[in-house]
């Protein structure tokens, strides 16, 4: 098993610049501004997100990106989760990984320019809320030149704002990508779901009698190996988030701790509160080297090549150990605040609401070390 | 430590790990047919004393350990990335453990930047041949982890001072030649620390009785050291009276390894979630293997996940741009992490074996022949010796999040 962890000058360039843009574009007075708000981001902040190129970096240059490893977003990830900032930069990312792996010639020239440039894009890969499902009930079937689906996905990330979906569906028998560009939905084709998470937006998509032309099937020999991929890499997106989400509450229930006083002594004074803050900090170092150590593999590999099992290996790792640190912070923080805890007005609750929805993401704690489990102890036996 | 010698090449230090690791598998020790400690904390039997001593000093003569430390006092006078190379080969080959720690890791290094020509002469090449075995006097009864409350009493009088008082956890006490001793010169001082004093204390007088302490394994290894009147050479002091609680925080420096001064070898044996899987493979539970059953695998990850964090961590410690939330965070943590990840992994091993794990060591149908039962018992030494798993929470608590005391 490899064991590597590095980090560039570039990189940490980029780790710095993303901290500070995102400390400065979502104080915590601009996250609850947001939450009750239609998308959940600020389209300004996105265009300026644009502006830096984010959506770009792991993009080829021949299609118009930065020519960056996967790696690369990794700090980005981070810093925004810090500063709970959403935006479309992660499925707009994981659609141009789905055209990239499995598109052919035309789908990437067309469309990996555009997502570069800031045309929001996002993925459509689940029914209901099981991540561990071999088949899809979307089915796909042939009609001339075109394409008509059937069925419907469930937690689509940011499709009120994208251009394109990247459908999972079943083809001749088999899985397949296909591409449905937002204006071929019906009128009423996307429903948002109820958000735990506030800060979050997802929706149903009805893909009832939906017709796509047929160039709009992604040429994937390995279907399913792109969609374990895609799985792969956006469980390392929100495990991530998720690594920044702790430290920021990891700081709220420092901060906390150190100017609460109760009995006549601070809180932070008893073992009884003091020792699982350190259990938080011990946690989140464990999930902060592991998604740098996949960050690292990542940034070893060609682009769009199928993950190795090393990378799977460490993303599995990345996403349970984060979410699992995240679940416990939010967790903690929230109890630790007392009576103020209970409120709707103490930041303890939207990093409890995203641990929450951050540990279904892409598959849960359970999921990934079940997998694991197969590729660590089968292998050996 | 010797700058005067060119850095070698990588040419060179290959040439040298390949010829340190041939070393290494040529001369191995076979199973003696007992096991064998795992850390300097479990020497608790002749036996295993003079096993450990002769391998010592085989990898001494074989110029494979001591390797920073000038040629005059039985080192080799190289760059200290060779003895960081012979270390590594020795954890990956699997040899035992350089078991003289206190001489090698604390008090060597200690000599070597302080102690005068003749101090050096005296001492340095006795610690790396295992002729002269070394323990440390610092923890007493009633004190734990709190050093600067040390009262064992040195008084001086004439050319001696004179030791009264008791230490405990003594490793090796019984075995040893010499203590690194922290004793109270002065009970007046106005701060605590300031009365303390160092020295390096033969072990071989009048009035010092250091008597085995049962373990909770049944095992010996520690000693409680009673000092009655005993008498000590005054040139025994290590710096003047009043230095000693600087001079002890300076040995607790080296104990990082070759780079940071100690001469070097395996201080304990690495026992690594592997290990543990080797050893359930043939455990079978609801008449299946299990390895197989889910609730076991889901165990074994999460603490594989842990171990890979942590040897993670290691590298990230060392990557400015990725430490600095908490910059003291990965360092301060790593007694606390690693000594309870051992033994979480260690009662695992135990638990997880079903019928197996009532047995111990000494019953021909033990596991691993009981290592896991026993190593789980010994690692409680990590999470209590030097500053217990709750000490150190405290500490991480207040020096790197800021939390109040």
């Amino acid at each position: 098993m490899s064991n590597i962890l590095s980090f560039t000058d570039e990189q940490a360039m980029i780790l710095d610049s993303a901290r500070e843009f995102c400390r400065e574009k979502s104080p915590v007075s601009a996250v609850r501004e947001l939450l009750s708000s239609e998308t959940a981001f600020s389209r300004q902040t996105w265009d300026e997100m644009v502006a830096l190129g984010w959506p770009s970096l792991a993009i080829p240059e021949a299609y118009g990106g930065a020519g960056l490893g996967f790696g690369s977003i990794v700090p980005i990830a981070e810093s925004m989760g810090r500063a709970l900032l959403s935006t479309p930069l992660f499925s707009t990312t994981l659609a141009a990984q789905a055209i990239l792996r499995a598109g052919q010639n035309a789908h990437k020239e067309y469309w990996l320019p555009q997502l570069a440039a800031g045309t929001a894009a996002t993925v459509a890969l689940l029914d209901g809320g099981d991540w561990g499902a071999t088949s899809t009930s979307c089915a796909a079937a042939r009609d001339g030149d075109s394409i008509t689906l059937s069925g419907e996905k469930w937690f689509v990330a940011d499709a009120g704002v994208a251009a394109a979906f990247v459908v999972w569906c079943e083809l001749d028998g088999g899985s397949a990508l296909v591409l449905v560009e937002s204006d071929m939905l019906a009128a009423d084709a996307i429903q948002p779901h109820a958000m735990l998470d506030e800060t979050k937006r997802a929706a149903k998509l009805n893909l009832e009698g939906v017709t796509v032309p047929a160039a709009n099937l992604l040429d994937a020999a390995n279907a399913d190996g792109v969609l374990r991929d895609l799985q792969l890499l956006g469980a390392l997106l929100v495990a991530a988030e998720a690594t920044g989400s702790t430290g920021a509450c990891l700081d709220t229930v420092v901060d906390y701790l150190k100017t609460r006083k109760q009995f006549g002594k601070l809180i932070g004074s008893y073992q009884a509160l003091k020792h699982p803050t350190v259990d938080i900090l011990c946690d989140l170092d464990a999930a902060r080297s592991l998604i740098y150590h996949a960050a690292t593999l990542l940034d070893a590999a060609e682009a769009g090549a199928e993950l190795d099992q090393d990378t799977e290996i460490a993303c599995r790792m990345a996403k349970a150990q984060a979410v699992e640190a995240l679940t416990f912070a939010g967790d903690r923080a929230v109890q630790f605040h007392g009576g103020m805890g209970f409120t709707y007005e103490c930041d303890a609750q939207l990093y409890i609401r995203r641990a929450q929805y951050s540990q279904q993401q892409f598959g849960d704690a359970w999921h990934h070390r079940k997998r694991l489990a197969g590729l660590l102890l089968d292998s050996a036996a | 430590m010797n700058s005067a010698v060119d850095a070698p090449s990588q040419s060179e230090l290959d040439d040298f790990r390949a010829q340190v690791s041939a070393w290494l598998k040529d001369n191995k020790p076979a199973d003696p047919g007992f096991l064998l400690p795992q850390t300097f904390m479990e020497v608790g039997s002749d036996q295993q004393l003079d096993f450990l001593r002769e391998w010592q000093h085989k990898l001494w003569s074989a110029g494979y350990l001591g390797m920073a430390w000038p040629k005059e006092y039985g080192g080799q006078g190289v760059p200290a990335i060779y003895q960081v190379i012979a270390d590594a080969e020795m954890r990956r080959v699997g040899v035992p453990i350089a078991f003289n720690v206190i001489g090698l890791g604390w008090a060597g290094p200690l000599i070597l930047h302080r102690g005068s020509d003749e101090e050096k002469q005296k001492y340095l090449k006795n610690i790396l041949s295992a002729e002269d075995i070394w323990c440390q006097g610092f923890s007493e009864p009633d004190h734990g982890s709190d050093l600067g409350n040390v009262q064992t009493r040195a008084v001086r009088d004439g050319d001696d001072y004179v030791i009264n008082g008791t230490k405990i956890w003594t490793t090796m006490g019984n075995y040893a030649k010499y203590m690194i001793l922290l004793a109270r010169t002065n009970p007046e001082a106005e701060r605590k620390y300031d009365g303390l004093s160092f020295f390096l204390s033969p072990m071989q007088v009048d009035g010092v009785d250091p008597r085995p302490i049962q373990k909770l394994t049944g095992e010996y290894g520690f000693t409680e050291t009673f000092f009655t009147d005993a008498r000590i050479p005054a040139s025994c002091l290590m710096g003047e009276e009043g230095e000693g609680w600087k001079i002890a925080m300076q040995t607790l420096q080296y104990e990082r390894g070759a780079e940071a001064g100690a001469a070097g070898g395996l201080m304990q044996v690495r026992v690594v979630i592997d290990d543990v899987i080797e050893c359930l493979k043939g455990v079978t539970r609801d008449g299946k293997p299990l390895l197989e059953d889910p609730v076991i695998r889901d165990e074994l990850v999460k603490l594989m996940i842990e171990e890979k964090a942590h040897s993670l961590s290691g590298r990230r410690a060392g990557i400015p741009a990725l430490t600095s939330d908490y910059p003291f965070s990965l360092n301060l943590s790593g007694k606390l992490r690693s000594s309870e990840y051992a033994r979480r992994m260690r009662k695992f091993a135990v638990a997880a074996q079903g019928g197996h794990g009532g047995l111990y060591v000494g019953d021909d149908d033990a596991l691993d022949a009981g290592f896991w039962q026993r190593a789980y018992l010994n690692n409680f030494s990590t999470t209590i010796g030097g500053g217990t798993s709750q000490i150190q929470a405290n500490i991480v608590g207040e020096h790197v999040l800021g939390l109040p005391k």
